[in-house]
C-alpha cells in the first residue's frame, strides 16, 4: 500500500454513487485515499494503521509455519450466503487450517475494474473485515490495482495467508493408509448450487445459501479430540468431494470406498442438481472439510465435530482400502458399485 | 422429490434383482439393449449391472444424440461461430465435443467466438430479441424429446417477427436408429448383434408414444419395454423383458405408464410436423448413413434455417481408424475392447463418439465402471489358462 | 438423452408459462405443449418445457407392481 500522509484530500470518497477509476490504482493521492478510507477502515488493525508497504511481526519460536495463496474470481460477486470478500477470507483461512496450522495473517490484493461502484467495493471490504475478525485473523497487507473497463469481472481478489502449525499435528495428503476412516464435516453441494442457481435463473422457496465459512474452530475441536490420529484434511472446493477424494487416493497411493447413503446432501441441493443435470459429488463447497483419520480415533473426532456448529452433520462416509489403481469407489444406495471420478473439465449442466 | 425418490428405493431394487435372478432361466443368456443414453447413464450411475444375474446382460445402444453427431457438424458449427456477426447458442452437452484437428466449441469460445450455453430454447429466442444486431444461431440436437422445444422456438421467433434468429438443425429419430441396428444382419453395414429385447427410451416415448415400436415386433419379432428413467423403472423393465422371453412373447409393453401412452403427445408431434420435414439421408457417427432418419426445417420456414441463411459448407470428417465406436454403439463390442479406451481416448481427450458425452457407453464405463476392467481381464486370463 | 424431471405445478402464468417446483426449487417453464395444466398437477420438464402430465393413478399402479416384484423374492426366500 502507498505511503501514508495525514489524510489530505480534496473531498471524501463518494461511497454511495462513486466509482473506481484508473486514478485509484495509480499510486497517487486517489489510491492512498481509497486504501485509507475504504480498506483500512474495513480491516481495522495496527499493521495497516502503520501505513507501510509491508507488515512486520515477530517470528514464532520453534515449530513450523504454513503459507498458502488463493485467487478469487467468483461470479456473481454477491451470492446467497456470501460474497467474493468473505469467500476469499474463508477459503484462505481454510487452506491454512486443513494444513494443520493456526492461521495468523492474511494479505489481500485487489484488481478492480474501472467503473466498479465504490459502494460494492466497500461492501466487499467490510465483509472481509468481518470474516477476518470472526476467524481470528488480521489482513495485514495488500495491494490495489485498477484495470480498464472490461479487463476484470468487477473485481478479482488474490489472498495469501500464514499460520503456525499446531503441536502434535502431522497432516499430509500422502498419509492415508488402508483401514483409515474418511470423515466429511457436512452436506455437500451447497456453495456450487447457490452460485449456479443465481446464474441459471433457479429460484428457491427456502434459499440455498453458500456454506462459505471459516473452519478454524472445527479443526481445533478435531485436534483436541485426536491429533495423533489425524492423517490429513482437505477442503473440497472446486471439483467437489470427488476431486478431493481422488487427489488423496493418488497422493497416498491407496483406494477409497465410500457409501452413497452416508454422504449428506440437502434435499433442495439434490433437487437443484436434478434440474441442472449435475452430480453433487462434483459441486464446490466452501465450508466443509474431509478428514482421513486412523480408525481408533474416528469416533472421538466425529463426536467433537458434531458438537461444533459447523460439524453438526459430520459423518464417517467411508474408508481407505488397498487399490493399486487408486480408484475412489462408491457403494450406491442400491448396493451396486461405481467409481467416483474426477470431473472432466469444467462442470457443465447437461440435458442428456 | 415426489415421483423420483419412490423409484430410487435401493432395498426394493435389490429385491427386484433377486426376482430377476430367480426368474431368469440359468440355461439361457438374456441380452437386452437399452437404446437411450439416459438409461445407459442411469444403469452405470446406480451400479445396476452389479445387481443383475450374470446371464442377464445390458448392451448400450446409440441413443445419445451428442455421440451420434458427426464430427463434421461440429466443424460446421465452429465455422458459423467464427463469423463476427454470429452468436452461437448451444446446450452445454456440446461444448467439449471435439471437432476435427482438436477443435471444440469451448476452445473456439476461448479463441474469441461468441458461443454461449443455454438451458432452454426459450433463452435462445430471448437472446435473439435482446440482441437485434447479432445473428443468433441455435445449435439444435436431440432425439424426439428435444425436437418440440426447437419447433416451439422457431414458431415463437416467427410470431415475434425476429429476423436475426436461425436453427442449425441436427435432430434425429429413434425408430430409424433402432431399425438400422435390427437391419444390420441384412444390410451388412453393421455387424449383427444378438439382442433379444430393447429397453425403450423414456421421454422420447412420452412424445412419440409407444405405437412407433410396433413394427419392430411385427417385422423382427423383437420385444420392447418402454421404461422410465429411475433405477426401479429400469429394474422392472428388465424383469418384464425376462418374462417376455421366458413366456415366448414378443410385444411392446410400457413400464413408464405414468407418463407414456400409445399415442404420445399428439400436440407436440403436430408441432414438429408443422415445422420439420424428413431429410433423405443423414450421416450418423458410428452408424454410417441412414435414410429418413433426421429432420430439417420445412421450406416455408427456410428463413430460420441456418444452413440456408449462411450457405454452410459441408465438412466431412472421419473418426480415428482405430476407434471402435461403430461396433460399440450397436453393442457388438464393449468399451474395454477398444484399443484406444483409457489410453489415447479418455473423457478429456475423446477420440470417438462414445466418449464425448457423459452417457456414451465408453464415457459411462470410464466414469462409473472401469474399476472392474482389471478384475475382468484377470478373470479372463485365469479362464484361458 | 432426455434428462427430464417431474415437477409440481405451483402457479400458472400468462402466455402458456407456469412456475414449477421440485422440492422447493422453482423454475419458470413453458406449458405450451400440454393441455389443461393446473396447479397441483405434476409435469415432466425437459429443457424448460413441460412434455406431459404425470398420471397419478398409473404412478400408483407402477409402485404397486414394483412392490409386488420385490415381494416375490421375499416370498420365495421363505
Amino acid at each position: 500500500m502507498s505511503e501514508t500522509a495525514p489524510r489530505l484530500r480534496a473531498r471524501k470518497l463518494d461511497m454511495k454513487t462513486g466509482r473506481v477509476d484508473l486514478s485509484h490504482g495509480s499510486g497517487g493521492r486517489a489510491s492512498s485515499q481509497l486504501v485509507a478510507d475504504l480498506f483500512r477502515d474495513a480491516f481495522a488493525n495496527e499493521f495497516l494503521d502503520q501505513g507501510n508497504d509491508q507488515a512486520t511481526f515477530p517470528v514464532p519460536t520453534g515449530g513450523r509455519m504454513v503459507m498458502t495463496t488463493d485467487g478469487h474470481v467468483v461470479t456473481p460477486l454477491f451470492f446467497p450466503g456470501g460474497d467474493i470478500g468473505s469467500l476469499a477470507v474463508h477459503g484462505t483461512v481454510n487452506d491454512v487450517v486443513v494444513g494443520g496450522a493456526k492461521p495468523l495473517h492474511l494479505s489481500a490484493s485487489f484488481i478492480i475494474e474501472e467503473g466498479f461502484p465504490l459502494a460494492d467495493l466497500k461492501r466487499i471490504a467490510d465483509s472481509m473485515g468481518r470474516a477476518a475478525r470472526e476467524a481470528g485473523v488480521t489482513i495485514v497487507t495488500g495491494d490495489t490495482k485498477v484495470v480498464e473497463r472490461g479487463k476484470a469481472d468487477g473485481v478479482f481478489i488474490s489472498t495469501a495467508a500464514i499460520g503456525v502449525c499446531w503441536e502434535g499435528v502431522e497432516v499430509s495428503g500422502d498419509r492415508a493408509r488402508p483401514g483409515d476412516k474418511v470423515i466429511l464435516s457436512g452436506s455437500i453441494g451447497d456453495h456450487g448450487v447457490a452460485i449456479m442457481s443465481s446464474r441459471e435463473n433457479l429460484e428457491f422457496e427456502t434459499a440455498i445459501l453458500s456454506d462459505s465459512a471459516a473452519l478454524h474452530g472445527l479443526v481445533e475441536a478435531m485436534i483436541g479430540a485426536g491429533a495423533p490420529h489425524l492423517k490429513l484434511m482437505r477442503d473440497p472446493t472446486r471439483g467437489g468431494l470427488a476431486a478431493t477424494l481422488n487427489e488423496v487416493a493418488h497422493q497416498s497411493k491407496v483406494g477409497i470406498r465410500i457409501e452413497e447413503d452416508a454422504v449428506p446432501v440437502k434435499p433442495e441441493v439434490q433437487a437443484a442438481c436434478e434440474f441442472l443435470g449435475l452430480d453433487p459429488l462434483n459441486v464446490a463447497n466452501e465450508g466443509k472439510l474431509v478428514a482421513v483419520v486412523a480408525a481408533e480415533g474416528a469416533e472421538a473426532i466425529l463426536a467433537a465435530m458434531r458438537a461444533h456448529p459447523l460439524g453438526r452433520e459430520a459423518a464417517i462416509i467411508g474408508e481407505v482400502i488397498e487399490d493399486d489403481q487408486y480408484f475412489v469407489q462408491m457403494t450406491t444406495s442400491f448396493g451396486g458399485g461405481r467409481i467416483v471420478d474426477w470431473l472432466s473439465g469444467e462442470q457443465l449442466p447437461r440435458i442428456c | 422429490m415426489k415421483y423420483v425418490d419412490e423409484y430410487r428405493d435401493g432395498k426394493l431394487a435389490r429385491a427386484i434383482a433377486d426376482t430377476i435372478a430367480r426368474e431368469a432361466d440359468p440355461g439361457k443368456t438374456y441380452r437386452f439393449m437399452e437404446f437411450c443414453g439416459g438409461h445407459t447413464h442411469a444403469i452405470s450411475r446406480y451400479g445396476l449391472e452389479d445387481l443383475l444375474p450374470k446371464n442377464v446382460r445390458m448392451i448400450h445402444g446409440p441413443g445419445c444424440p451428442v455421440c451420434v453427431l458427426p464430427i463434421g457438424r461440429i466443424d460446421e458449427a465452429i465455422e458459423l461461430a467464427k463469423r463476427p456477426e454470429v452468436t452461437l447458442l448451444t446446450y452445454a452437452d456440446l461444448m467439449r465435443v471435439p471437432g476435427s484437428k482438436g477443435t471444440s466449441l469451448i476452445k473456439a469460445k476461448a479463441a474469441g467466438s461468441d458461443i454461449r450455453m443455454i438451458y432452454s430454447t426459450l433463452d435462445a429466442v430471448r437472446i435473439a430479441e435482446e440482441n437485434p444486431d447479432r445473428q443468433v444461431v441455435f445449435f439444435a440436437i436431440g432425439f424426439e424429446t428435444t425436437t418440440p422445444p426447437t419447433a416451439m422456438a422457431v414458431k415463437l421467433a416467427a410470431k415475434k417477427g425476429l429476423e436475426n434468429f436461425s436453427i442449425f438443425c441436427n435432430h434425429v429419430l429413434t425408430p430409424s436408429a433402432i431399425r438400422a441396428i435390427l437391419e444390420a444382419p441384412k444390410t451388412g453395414k453393421l455387424p449383427p448383434v444378438a439382442i433379444q429385447g430393447f429397453i425403450g427410451p423414456a421421454h422420447v416415448s412420452v412424445v412419440i408414444g409407444s405405437k412407433p415400436y410396433l413394427p419392430f415386433v411385427e417385422e423382427f419379432g423383437q420385444r420392447i419395454v418402454v421404461s422410465g428413467f429411475e433405477p426401479l423403472d429400469v429394474m422392472q423393465s428388465i424383469l418384464m423383458l425376462v418374462r417376455q422371453l421366458n413366456e415366448g412373447r414378443a410385444e411392446v409393453e410400457t413400464q413408464y405408464i405414468r407418463a407414456v401412452t400409445p399415442e404420445g403427445n399428439v400436440q407436440a408431434q403436430r408441432l414438429c410436423d408443422e415445422v420439420f420435414d424428413l431429410r433423405d439421408t443423414f450421416e450418423w457417427r458410428g452408424l454410417g448413413s441412414i435414410e429418413r432418419s433426421a429432420l430439417k426445417l420445412r421450406d416455408e420456414w427456410a428463413k430460420f434455417d441456418a444452413e440456408k441463411r449462411f450457405a454452410v459448407k459441408r465438412i466431412e470428417a472421419s473418426d480415428n481408424p482405430a476407434c471402435e465406436c461403430g461396433t460399440i454403439l450397436i453393442g457388438a463390442k464393449q468399451p474395454a475392447d477398444c484399443k484406444l479406451f483409457g489410453t489415447v481416448c479418455t473423457p478429456e481427450t475423446p477420440m470417438g463418439s462414445c466418449m464425448v458425452s457423459s452417457e456414451g457407453a465408453c464415457a459411462a464405463h470410464w466414469t462409473y465402471g472401469r474399476f472392474r476392467d482389471k478384475a475382468r481381464r484377470e478373470e479372463a486370463g485365469r479362464k484361458a489358462s | 438423452m432426455c434428462l427430464a424431471i417431474p415437477a409440481l405445478v405451483s402457479e400458472l402464468l400468462p402466455d402458456d408459462m407456469a412456475k414449477v417446483s421440485l422440492d422447493g426449487v422453482m423454475k419458470t417453464i413453458s406449458t405450451a405443449m400440454v393441455e389443461d395444466v393446473a396447479p397441483g398437477d405434476y409435469v415432466i420438464v425437459h429443457v424448460g418445457y413441460a412434455l406431459a402430465k404425470i398420471d397419478a393413478e398409473e404412478a400408483e399402479k407402477t409402485l404397486a407392481l414394483l412392490a409386488e416384484a420385490g415381494a416375490l423374492s421375499a416370498g420365495a426366500a421363505e
